[in-house]
């Protein structure tokens, strides 16, 4: 059976608002509601880094004075819950899936723009909700993770809320997901196979596969919670006589996939960005694709290396550790792909690519100290302390957001046919790189000494390395400026871009710059290379 | 099929032509499903380790009463050969027969519903009395939701299928694809529960 699409009807121009009004209507326009996600998500990104501010301006000395304890709690349970939900998630699935896909694959729009439009509409309302909660009766206190009996014992509405935030917001993931698997399988250009999609169409299918299969699990989890929270049911409560490794089973069931949720899409786009700027072709294009597959296999099955020290049994700690163990496999295998791509490449240093060699140096460090963490033996000793914050970061903050940035400075002029300012994008890039560094590195010697993570007072002989993490952390607050003034500047007054600044081979640079509604005037190109660098590049069909 | 790129004086006009694809809602109502799924997947695992490592506490009640929920899951399995013979029926243009089958398939849901709040008054536990009793509630109650929703979209579709002017017909067999589809899902749910929950 076959649908017909008039292209009238679907992106109607008369009835979608143009100009900046459209970014606030529902439009169905898959650029539009990847900017949306975008531009919603950075706004989150610093509500939540203000909180990271508040957070390390506290522990830059040992007694909790800047704010009270059941505070500090409500300011780092939402920072996680915020950065993870409402900034990484949605930006790096959302924000750029949502602009990138159907031009990789050839379409006009995604499989169900509806949908895609509510799964975008969900998130401001669930976002604000959580935010709102701290005036309530106080927010969530349980972190981010919502440990039960914590969760159950903490002030309910907060926790409520957040439930219902957090749902919301898999909700919003899991028509993502549904929506991008469609686009990827079905949606593709005639004559386009699979081994030809650009990597981050990879990455995406990976990605949303795993977002299909493991948020439900997470959502299933949380109703329980609320039950328990709302109904005095026990289903986590020990008191009458339920189990609190069942909430941790479900709940890394769902969050260590989720890991893999928010950095997988920047391997994907990380390796877009790479060739274009080293002037090669992606190194090592199948090996790519199946240890994302790879990832996507063993990240369902990994999730208890999270609990080795909660009464876990010896034989399920073996299977953990060798499982998890075995994932630095396809990821080293990403890792020496990307170092072999720039290996003799004509390198341009701007702004996209030194955040993406930062990224590799960084995502190396986490990469380390993540296979370090998955040994019995060491994870005992620094589990629950700062070791597990610093490495966490590494791969988040010092992967993911670092590759976020990459791509904004690689894709501006897509979108706005504008160049952003190289001199205050390599400042941005200066600053945070120190910045972060300084933040988290010596988080990992905390770590190993002891200090515990979440909690708001500490050993008074940690004192001086927490000040120098809480400098580190004021560099990162200071690196969002130049990065905001150098986006507004370069909006009203940047150098014209044309249509391919980079010479980009992959499709969405061969229209013009920003795309018009329909992405292309006429038929979409056919991109069998889409990483043809540095050979004689016979004309694209 | 398609016909993105069937030839240039199409893409030339493209605004008077109309292009078409395949159509993949069916692919992603199943991806849907597949996510749903996994909810119960969840629920399902949480429930046999509960089985598995936390026993009662002594004097709990835990017996189920075994011939309403047969009867349950022989009208839900009859459901679904209804819900077959309204798709046949549409099938082959005959839209008041559809409509009947439809109407019939949602009253056999609606009788599902009352059974299983028959035993929801019956059992000699409430939601909070042990473990089992919650995990039973959540179980069946998060069905029994699913059947609701799908008995409320099958008297949507039966009224669409009306003769007069009714938008389901065998042009247009969507709605009732998809609503069949999730119907099947939703039985297939209910033997795997009924098998763990009332039969291990």
């Amino acid at each position: 059976m076959t649908i017909s699409i008039d292209p009238q009807k679907t992106n109607n121009e008369s009835l979608q608002p143009k100009g900046w009004l459209r970014y606030f209507s529902f439009s169905l326009d898959h650029k539009v509601i990847g900017i949306q996600y975008l531009v919603c998500g950075f706004l989150f990104y610093l509500i939540g880094g203000t909180l990271a501010s508040a957070i390390r301006i506290e522990l830059a000395s040992p007694m909790s004075d800047f704010m009270p304890r059941d505070v500090y709690n409500q300011v780092l349970t939402l920072h996680g819950t915020i950065m993870i939900f409402l900034w990484i998630v949605p930006v790096v699935n959302g924000a750029f899936g949502n602009y990138l896909i159907p031009f990789y694959v050839g379409a006009r729009d995604m499989a169900f723009p509806r949908l895609n439009a509510v799964a975008f509409w969900l998130i401001p309302p669930s976002g604000l909700m959580l935010v709102a909660s701290y005036f309530v009766e106080g927010a969530a206190q349980a972190g981010w993770t919502a440990y039960p009996p914590l969760s159950i014992t903490t002030p309910q509405s907060g926790q409520i809320i957040w439930i219902l935030s957090v749902l919301l917001l898999g909700g919003s993931s899991i028509f993502g997901g549904i929506n991008f698997i469609a686009t990827i399988i079905k949606l593709r250009r005639p004559g386009l196979k699979l081994m030809q999609l650009p990597m981050y169409c990879w990455a995406m299918l990976g990605t949303s596969l795993l977002v299909v299969l493991s948020t439900p699990v997470l959502a299933g989890t949380l109703i329980l919670l609320s039950f328990d929270i709302i109904a005095n049911t026990g289903f986590f409560n020990p008191v009458l006589g339920g189990n609190v490794v069942v909430y941790q089973h479900l709940f890394w069931f769902y969050s260590h996939p989720a890991v893999y949720i928010m950095v997988l899409p920047a391997f994907g786009l990380v390796s877009e960005i790479l060739p274009v700027h080293a002037r090669k072709p992606l190194f090592g294009y199948t090996t790519m694709v199946f240890s994302i597959m790879g990832i996507v296999v063993l990240g369902l099955v990994v999730w208890a290396h999270h609990m080795f020290t909660s009464g876990t049994p010896p034989w399920m700690r073996l299977f953990f550790t060798i499982a998890t163990a075995f994932i630095a496999v396809p990821t080293g295998i990403k890792f020496f792909n990307w170092v072999a791509t720039l290996w003799g490449g004509k390198i341009s240093i701007n702004s996209a690519i030194l955040f993406s060699c930062g990224f590799i140096i960084n995502f190396v460090f986490g990469g380390i100290t993540g296979v370090a963490l998955a040994q019995v033996p060491f994870d005992i000793h620094v589990h629950d302390t700062y070791f597990v914050v610093a490495h966490f970061h590494y791969i988040v903050y010092g992967g993911t957001v670092f590759i976020i940035f990459s791509s904004i400075y690689h894709w501006f002029p897509k979108v706005t046919g504008k160049m952003l300012n190289e001199k205050l994008g390599i400042l941005h890039f200066i600053i945070t790189f120190i910045g972060f560094n300084l933040c988290f590195a010596p988080q990992h010697w905390l770590g190993l000494n002891g200090m515990p993570r979440r909690v708001a007072e500490y050993d008074p002989q940690f004192q001086f390395v927490n000040q120098i993490s809480s400098l580190g952390a004021l560099l990162m607050a200071i690196s969002t400026i130049p990065f905001l003034i150098n986006v507004f500047l370069s909006v009203r007054n940047g150098k014209n871009a044309g249509d391919n600044p980079w010479n980009a081979l992959t499709p969405e640079w061969l229209t013009s710059s920003p795309p018009p509604v329909e992405n292309w005037e006429g038929e979409a190109p056919l991109v069998e290379e889409p990483y043809g660098y540095g050979k004689e590049i016979s004309e694209q069909k | 099929m398609t016909t993105l790129d069937s030839s240039k004086e199409i893409q030339k006009n493209n605004s008077e032509v109309n292009e078409t694809h395949e159509d993949f809602r069916i692919f992603g109502l199943i991806t849907f499903l597949i996510a749903d799924g996994m909810t119960f997947a969840g629920f399902f695992a949480a429930y046999l380790t509960y089985k598995a490592v936390n026993p009662l506490p002594d004097g709990a009640i835990y017996e189920l009463e075994l011939p309403i929920p047969t009867l349950n899951t022989i009208l839900l399995l009859v459901s679904s050969a209804t819900f077959h013979k309204a798709g046949k029926a549409l099938l082959k243009d005959k839209n008041s027969d559809s409509q009947k089958w439809l109407f019939f398939t949602a009253f056999l849901g609606i009788i599902f519903l009352i059974c299983q709040l028959f035993e929801y008054f019956h059992l000699p536990f409430g939601l909070t009395d042990n473990l089992f009793a919650s995990t039973f509630y959540a179980l069946t109650g998060f069905h029994g939701l699913h059947v609701t929703l799908g008995t409320l979209m099958i008297l949507i579709i039966a009224w669409q299928s009306r003769t007069n002017g009714g938008r389901l017909t065998s042009q247009n067999m969507f709605p009732l694809e998809a609503v069949e589809l999730y119907w099947h899902f939703v039985d297939g749910i209910w033997v795997i529960l009924f098998i763990i929950l009332y039969l291990l």
